[in-house]
């Protein structure tokens, strides 16, 4: 077992982790080489095959293997998607049957992004996506000016912007009750609130564990502990089902925002310990030089702990939001349409039966590209935080 | 003293005539909690299957189809006027009572089996059964089968899990015969199988077979077996506590029956309510007669859900019918042509 999750990483090169990745680069330092041309090329890649994947008789058990498996499936797979696959048309009738009707993803794809938002009000929910875009934008960039700005504009500004741009009712805009959002800007809207919530929530949670106070510390340790003991499904569950129960008669809270303050709850307690840990991280001697400054404690904490707290947990951070991403789909358990639920549900049309599998190859698709690209921010992150971390060692 | 006394007593006058006021104005309201919800919401809120062809689902437009979704058209017709001011609410077979219990609905229309323990244990009503289904079989045309009892011998596609490998083994020893099983964990992977020519056939819930014929490469080399050999009775669910509200959903479905029989469709409603003769369909389509104002409910209430949605035999048609899955009528039959769905009388 020790093998094998020694050589995952080498095997297959998206993993993340940074310390595998710079290991991995190692052998490929041109340094090390002859310059001898072709010739050179070619040791040089039979040089990093032998030391990656045929180093040992385990080694080259595993790529075998790996490589037959490939073999079997992955030429099926491109038959089924590429070359039998059908795209024109705007009905079952325009597929061959054969390979995978991608008509049915083109026939769907507005319901799919934007659930049953109304047609002539989606550039609300496109405007909303861009402007979360030029906000991000420089938040993750490395070299910029006023990133606090920026930050509290995504985390403050841009909710209520966009509060008023998707539900409307207000400056003229139509009301868009929430029961007709879905799709893929379901799984934004949830994994931005819940991102956003959670972490405030969460930071103040850790602050609470970390406090002299018993009271305070107790009760924060309680919150976390008791929310990351109960599985996301069950909350979910608790707030679909038993929570209206308890309500008196008459008063309902729209299903989403149950959603969202249960996902919220669930993250924060989450994040809490990520943010706990990049506490721990700072070095004690900053806490106690900031209090010989005669700092009160609250500026210790916002001015001193945490920003250096947050740059060291930004990586587990980005994972948390990867997770929360992800966990996003469970509430269609609920009967909330997000992106999965809606490809399940088109899937349910008499026209379209039979043809779930392209839309969960769609889905992936989707969520592949949205997380992956979450995590491989998250490894640069990182990467550049070893190496301020050694050139300041 | 003497006009201290009189304030006082028409303070007291006062009051009890805005008692009185307040007692009289809350007769004048209906006795049914819900339907003054959703009167004074303008919308019925229908809690429908999270998908399932035939009964729930969306079509390209996003917009709400199916037998269960018609049903709540109907009653929104009935009670609002509107078939369109419904809104829906997705939910799962876990969630599914409790989001009724809780008022979070008006009213469940869920493919939802009708149980004792359902009625008395949840304290839910099930007024109206709008599909009668059972365990029904579908066979590869080529085999010539057209009974159940003609599959002995043959293998059929089957999910595990469910009680559908139960009902076939007592099915075999009431029968004396062996049908075959092959089991599978998932729906795709049985289709796929039967299609495949691993079995000669697949059985489940009469709507899931249906479902699962248009499925197949080629559907017409599928037949669908008249007979069932379990039966369910699937409908409306409402709350214990609203006598009034159930016996309107109850007869929002025997007004698509009473159309049906009566040949009043989506089509022609409007020129029978002007022109028609008949006593029966002058009072069914309200305009004789005081049946809609003792339901609360407008006079018209029964020409409202035909102009609507029509009635049952042209809801069943789309779905299940020649325009859906091409499930045969059977059980869903009207009593008259040898199904359960029994047309009651109007007065």
């Amino acid at each position: 077992m020790a093998i094998l999750l020694e050589q995952r990483p080498k095997a297959s090169p998206t993993t993340s982790s940074a310390a595998s990745t710079s290991s991995m680069t190692r052998p490929m330092d041109p340094t090390s080489l002859t310059q001898e041309g072709s010739k050179g090329l070619r040791s040089r890649i039979s040089n990093w095959l032998r030391r990656n994947l045929f180093g040992s008789l385990a080694n080259t058990i595993l790529t075998l293997s790996v490589l037959i498996l490939l073999g079997l499936t992955v030429p099926r797979f491109i038959d089924w998607a590429i070359t039998h696959a059908s795209i024109g048309g705007n009905s079952k009738s325009a597929c061959s049957g054969d390979g995978a009707c991608w008509t049915f993803i083109k026939v769907r794809l507005a319901t799919f992004i934007y659930g049953h938002y109304p047609a002539g009000e989606l550039w609300r929910v496109n405007v909303a996506a861009i402007l979360l875009a030029i906000l991000i934008i420089p938040v993750i960039r490395q070299h910029v000016k006023r990133r606090g700005l920026w930050l509290l504009g995504l985390v403050i500004g841009y909710p209520a912007v966009a509060c008023v741009l998707l539900i409307g009712g207000t400056l003229g805009l139509p009301f868009v009750p929430t029961d007709l959002w879905g799709g893929l800007m379901l799984n934004v809207v949830m994994t931005f609130i819940a991102l956003v919530g959670s972490f405030v929530l969460g930071t103040l949670l850790a602050l609470g564990r970390r406090s002299t106070l018993p009271i305070v510390r107790l009760l924060s340790v309680g919150f976390i502990e008791l929310w990351r003991a109960v599985p996301l499904l069950t909350i979910l569950f608790m707030s679909a089902v038993m929570l209206p129960l308890f309500l008196p008669d008459g008063v309902s809270i729209d299903r989403l925002v149950r959603a969202i303050v249960a996902l919220t709850l669930f993250t924060s307690a989450y994040m809490a310990e990520v943010v706990r840990g990049g506490l721990q991280s700072v070095p004690e001697g900053q806490e106690e030089a900031a209090y010989s400054l005669g700092l009160r404690w609250i500026d210790v904490q916002i001015f001193v702990l945490l920003p250096q707290a947050f740059r060291q947990a930004l990586p587990a951070i980005i994972n948390t939001a990867v997770e929360l991403f992800k966990d996003t789909t469970l509430v269609t358990m609920i009967g909330v349409f997000d992106l999965l639920g809606a490809v399940t549900l088109a899937s349910k049309d008499p026209n379209w039966i039979g043809y779930v599998k392209e839309g969960y190859v769609f889905a992936m698709l989707v969520f592949f590209v949205c997380c992956f690209s979450m995590s491989f921010y998250g490894r640069r992150v990182e990467r550049r935080l070893n190496r301020d971390r050694s050139n300041a060692g | 003293m003497m006009t201290r006394n009189i304030v006082k007593y028409a303070a007291l006058v006062s009051i009890v005539a805005g008692l009185t006021g307040s007692v009289t104005a809350s007769q004048a309201a209906s006795e049914s909690a819900t339907l003054d919800a959703v009167k004074a919401r303008g919308e019925l809120i229908c809690g429908v299957d999270t998908g399932m062809p035939g009964f729930a689902f969306q079509d390209s437009s996003g917009e709400w189809k199916g037998l269960d979704v018609s049903y709540c058209r109907a009653i929104a017709a009935a009670v609002l006027g509107d078939p369109q001011k419904v809104k829906f609410i997705g939910t799962t077979s876990k969630v599914r009572f409790t989001v009724l219990q809780s008022r979070e609905i008006d009213v469940l229309v869920r493919d939802s089996e009708y149980t004792l323990a359902r009625n008395s244990q949840l304290r839910l009503m099930e007024p109206a059964v709008n599909f009668y289904t059972g365990q029904t079989f579908m066979a590869r045309k080529s085999l010539g089968v057209s009974h159940v009892k003609e599959l002995d011998g043959a293998t059929i596609c089957v999910l595990t899990g469910t009680t559908l490998e139960t009902n076939i083994a007592d099915y075999n020893r009431a029968m004396k015969i062996k049908i075959n099983t092959l089991l599978f964990d998932k729906p795709e992977e049985a289709f796929a199988a039967a299609d495949a020519q691993r079995c000669d056939g697949y059985t489940d819930d009469s709507g899931s077979v249906a479902a699962a014929r248009s499925t197949m490469k080629v559907p017409e080399d599928w037949v669908i077996l008249p007979e069932t050999i379990s039966s369910q009775a699937q409908g409306a669910f409402t709350r214990y506590d609203d006598d009034q509200w159930t016996t309107i959903v109850k007869w929002t479905h025997g007004a698509m029956l009473k159309a049906e029989a009566l040949g009043i469709t989506k089509a022609n409603v409007d020129e029978l309510k002007s022109t028609s003769t008949d006593p029966q369909v002058k009072k069914f389509l309200g305009v004789e007669g005081e049946l809609g104002g003792a339901l609360g409910l407008n006079n018209d209430f029964a020409y409202q859900i035909v102009k609507g949605v029509g009635n049952y035999a042209e809801v069943y048609d789309e779905y299940f019918g020649s325009k859906g899955l091409q499930l045969p009528r059977g059980l869903n039959e009207l009593y008259t042509k040898g199904g359960l769905q029994y047309v009651a009388s109007w007065y």
